[in-house]
C-alpha cells in the first residue's frame, strides 16, 4: 500500500471522493444509490431480523506459539449475508485467525461455532464440507494444472467421484460450461487454457477466488484478494466480491482500505492479535486508537 | 447496476470486457496430445512384441517388470507427490507369496501373482495409514524403516528360505492351459501384465481422482480448503501404487522362478527411485525408459570389471545435472507438450 493510501486513511472525511476517483464512477453511484442504502440500515441494527443471524463465531479465540501470543481472546461475529472486513497492521494476526477459523490451525483456547455448531474440533476439509471455504494470503493455484482444471478440481468434488480412478477425465467434461462462466466472471476467459503457472500474480488471484466460488460457498475466507493486483484487476475484483457477495457471507482481510471502506458492513481492526475497534467504516475509521495504530507501525501495512 | 448485482448468477454485471474470439481460440480442451500419444504407444507396443525376436526374452522381461515397478513408484511421487523409500518391500514381498503360492500350494500363475498383489495391497493399506500424515522427509524414512522390517521378517521366517530364498518356482500353466514354461508365451503373459498395469496408471492418471491426486501434489493446503480430505486421496494412491508394484514384483518372481532377499533390500527401493527419476517422474513413459536404462547397464557392466553401483551412481548424478526433469520430462519440454 502506497503512501497515499495511507493519506487516504487518515483523511476518512474526505474518504468517499477518493474512492470515487478510484472506482469506476457508474459502479459507485450505483451501489451509493441501493446496496449502500441497505447496509447502512443493517449496520446501524434497525434491518430485518436476517441481518442479525450470526453465520460464524469466535468466542475467546487464542492462538499461542511457543510462548508468543499471535491472537488474543478474540471475539468476533459475522453476520450472515455481510461482508465483514478484518484489517490490521503486519503481523496484527489476521492471517493466523483466518487459519483458526477454518481449522487450519488448532486454536490454544476459545471456541469456533458455525451456524451455531461447534467446529472447534473439527478437520479443516470437514469445515470446507459445510461451506466455510477459505483463500490464501500467498495465492494458492494449483499451477500445473490448466486455469481450466483449476476450477474443475473444485467443481468435481461435490459428484462423489472423485476417488474413481477408473473413470476417464472425459467424464468431466459436463463441468467445462460452468468452468467456463466461472472463469469469465474474474475476466480470465483468455487464459482458459494457460498452465495456472502462467499467469501473472494478480490473475493467479482471479482464479483463485472463481475456484473458491466454483464451490458456491455460504461463507467466503478471503485473504487479501487484491494484493499484488493492478488498478484495473482491483475495481473489477472488487466489484465482484460485491457481487457474489449477495448471496453468501465474506470475510475478508484486505489493505486495500478505500475498498474495505466501499465494501464491508463492518469493519474489526486487530492490532497485536487483539480486537482494537469494530463497527462500520466511518466510526472505526473515527476511533483515535485504531489512527494510532496505523501510525505507530509507520505504515498501513503490505502484506 | 444496482439490481443486477443483487442476482445471484456471478455472470451477469459488467465483467464480460473479454470478446469471445479469443475465447474460443484461447480455450484448449484435453485430449489434443491424443494422436501423438497414441503413435508412441503404437510404436512402443511393436517394438514389445518384436523384441523377444531380437533380445533375450529373459532380459526383456526383466525391463518389463521392473518398468511396471517403476510405473507404479511414479504414480505415487510423479503424481501424488510422495517420495517411498519403501517400496523393495510390496515389490519383494509379493514375489515371496508369488513363489510360495506356486510352489508350496500348487497355485496356477495367475492365482499366485494376484495372491502376492493382494498382498502388496494389504501391505500398502498399512504402511500408508502410518506414514501418510507425515510429510516429506519423515514419509520416505517411515516407509524405509517399515520396508527394513520387511526385510528382516524375509530373513527370518522360515517359508522364505532365509539367504537362498524360493528357488525352482514352477511357471505353470496360465489359466491352466498355456504352459508358461516357453520363454515366448512367458514373454507374451509377462508384457500382457506390464500392459494390464500400464493401463492401470494411464487410467488412474487421467481420471476424476488423478485430477485431485495433481491438485495435492501442486497445492495441499489449497485442496484442503476445497473439502478434499487429502490423507484418504494419498492412501489410496499409496495403496494402488503398492499393489501395482506387488503386480511386478509377483511376474518377475515367476520369469526369474525365484524369490529372494535381492528385491526386498532398501537398494532395491533405491534402484526404483533412480528409475524414475532418470526415466522422468509424472510422465507416464519416463518410468519405463528409466528402468529399460537401468536394466540395460547393470547387465552390460555385470559383464565388466566395473564397480556397479559407482557406476550407475555417475550416471545418475550427471543425468539430474544435465537433465532435471529426466529423459522423457526434458523431450516433452524440448517438443513442447505441457
Ligand atoms: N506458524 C507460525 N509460527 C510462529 N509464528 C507465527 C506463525 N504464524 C504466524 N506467526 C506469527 O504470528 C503473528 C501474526 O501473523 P499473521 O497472522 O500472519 O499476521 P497478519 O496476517 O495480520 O499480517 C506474526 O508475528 C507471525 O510472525
Ligand atoms: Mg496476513
Amino acid at each position: 500500500m502506497s503512501v497515499a493510501d495511507i493519506g487516504q486513511f487518515m483523511n476518512f472525511n474526505s474518504l468517499p471522493k477518493t474512492i470515487a476517483v478510484g472506482m469506476p464512477c457508474a459502479y459507485i453511484s450505483a451501489t451509493k444509490n441501493a446496496d449502500r442504502q441497505t447496509t447502512r440500515t443493517n449496520r446501524e441494527g434497525k434491518a430485518a431480523p436476517m441481518a442479525d443471524d450470526i453465520i460464524l463465531e469466535a468466542r475467546g479465540l487464542s492462538k499461542e506459539f511457543k510462548g508468543f501470543i499471535a491472537v488474543k481472546e478474540v471475539n468476533l461475529q459475522v453476520r450472515r449475508g455481510t461482508i465483514h472486513a478484518l484489517i490490521g497492521p503486519n503481523g496484527a494476526g489476521k492471517s493466523t485467525v483466518f487459519n483458526l477459523l477454518t481449522k487450519f490451525l488448532t486454536p490454544t483456547r476459545g471456541q469456533i461455532l458455525y451456524k451455531g455448531r461447534d467446529i472447534t474440533a473439527m478437520k479443516p476439509a470437514d469445515v470446507a464440507l459445510l461451506g466455510m471455504v477459505r483463500s490464501f494470503q500467498i495465492s494458492a493455484v494449483f499451477p500445473h494444472l490448466s486455469v481450466l482444471e483449476n476450477v474443475r478440481v473444485a467443481l468435481q468434488r461435490p459428484r462423489g467421484t472423485s476417488f474413481h480412478f477408473w473413470k476417464p477425465e472425459a467424464s468431466l467434461y459436463d463441468l467445462h460450461d460452468r468452468a467456463e462462466e466461472l472463469i469469465e466472471a474474474v475476466n480470465l476467459t483468455p487464459w482458459a487454457g494457460h498452465t495456472a503457472a502462467e499467469l501473472p500474480y494478480g490473475r493467479k488471484r482471479a482464479l483463485e477466488i472463481a475456484t473458491t466460488l466454483a464451490l458456491d460457498p455460504e461463507v467466503m475466507l478471503l485473504d487479501e484478494p487484491l494484493a499484488g493486483m493492478g488498478h484495473e484487476d482491483i475495481e473489477g475484483t472488487a466489484a465482484l466480491i460485491k457481487r457474489v457477495s449477495a448471496d453468501r457471507t465474506i470475510l475478508m482481510v484486505e489493505h486495500n482500505l478505500s475498498v474495505v471502506a466501499h465494501l464491508s458492513d463492518t469493519i474489526t481492526v486487530l492490532r497485536r492479535g487483539e480486537i482494537l475497534a469494530e463497527g462500520a467504516y466511518d466510526v472505526v475509521s473515527r476511533n483515535p486508537q485504531v489512527m494510532e495504530a496505523y501510525m505507530g507501525t509507520g505504515e498501513v501495512g503490505h502484506a | 447496476m444496482a439490481t443486477q448485482s443483487k442476482t445471484t448468477s456471478i455472470k451477469t454485471a459488467g465483467v464480460k470486457t473479454a470478446d469471445t474470439q479469443t475465447t474460443t481460440i484461447a480455450l484448449r480442451r484435453p485430449g489434443q496430445d491424443t494422436a501423438r500419444n497414441t503413435i508412441i504407444l503404437g510404436i512402443g507396443l511393436l517394438i514389445a512384441l518384436a523384441a523377444p525376436f531380437v533380445l533375450y526374452p529373459v532380459f526383456v522381461m526383466k525391463v518389463l517388470c521392473f518398468a511396471l515397478f517403476a510405473c507404479a513408484f511414479n504414480l505415487l511421487i510423479g503424481f501424488a507427490g510422495l517420495l517411498s523409500f519403501g517400496h523393495a518391500a510390496f515389490f519383494g514381498g509379493a514375489a515371496y507369496i508369488t513363489a510360495h503360492s506356486a510352489k508350496v500350494w500348487g497355485l496356477g500363475p495367475e492365482i499366485s501373482i494376484l495372491l502376492g498383489m493382494g498382498f502388496s495391497a494389504l501391505l500398502g493399506l498399512a504402511f500408508g495409514s502410518l506414514a501418510i500424515r507425515r510429510q516429506g522427509i519423515y514419509f520416505a524414512m517411515i516407509t524405509l524403516a517399515l520396508s527394513q522390517m520387511v526385510f528382516f521378517m524375509a530373513l527370518q521366517l522360515k517359508f522364505t528360505g532365509g539367504e537362498d530364498g524360493i528357488q525352482a518356482v514352477p511357471r505353470g500353466h496360465l489359466f491352466g492351459v498355456i504352459d508358461l514354461s516357453n520363454s515366448l508365451s512367458m514373454y507374451y503373459f509377462v508384457l500382457a501384465v506390464f500392459l494390464i498395469g500400464f493401463a492401470v496408471v494411464w487410467r488412474a492418471v487421467h481420471s476424476p481422482f488423478g485430477q485431485v491426486l495433481k491438485a495435492i501434489r501442486e497445492n495441499e493446503p489449497r485442496a484442503v480448503s476445497l473439502g478434499y480430505r487429502t490423507e484418504r486421496y494419498k492412501l489410496l494412491a499409496f495403496v494402488l501404487s503398492a499393489s501395482l508394484a506387488g503386480l511386478a514384483g509377483g511376474t518377475k518372481a515367476l520369469v526369474f522362478q525365484l524369490a529372494s532377499l535381492t528385491d526386498v533390500t532398501w537398494q532395491m527401493s533405491g534402484e526404483v527411485v533412480l528409475m524414475t527419476l532418470l526415466g522422468g517422474m509424472g510422465t507416464l513413459l519416463g518410468p519405463v525408459v528409466g528402468a529399460a536404462i537401468v536394466v540395460t547397464l547393470e547387465s552390460y557392466l555385470a559383464a565388466t570389471s566395473m564397480p556397479v553401483p559407482v557406476v550407475i551412481g555417475a550416471i545418475f548424478v550427471v543425468c539430474v545435472l544435465v537433465f532435471r526433469r529426466g529423459i522423457v520430462g526434458e523431450l516433452q519440454a524440448r517438443f513442447g507438450r505441457r
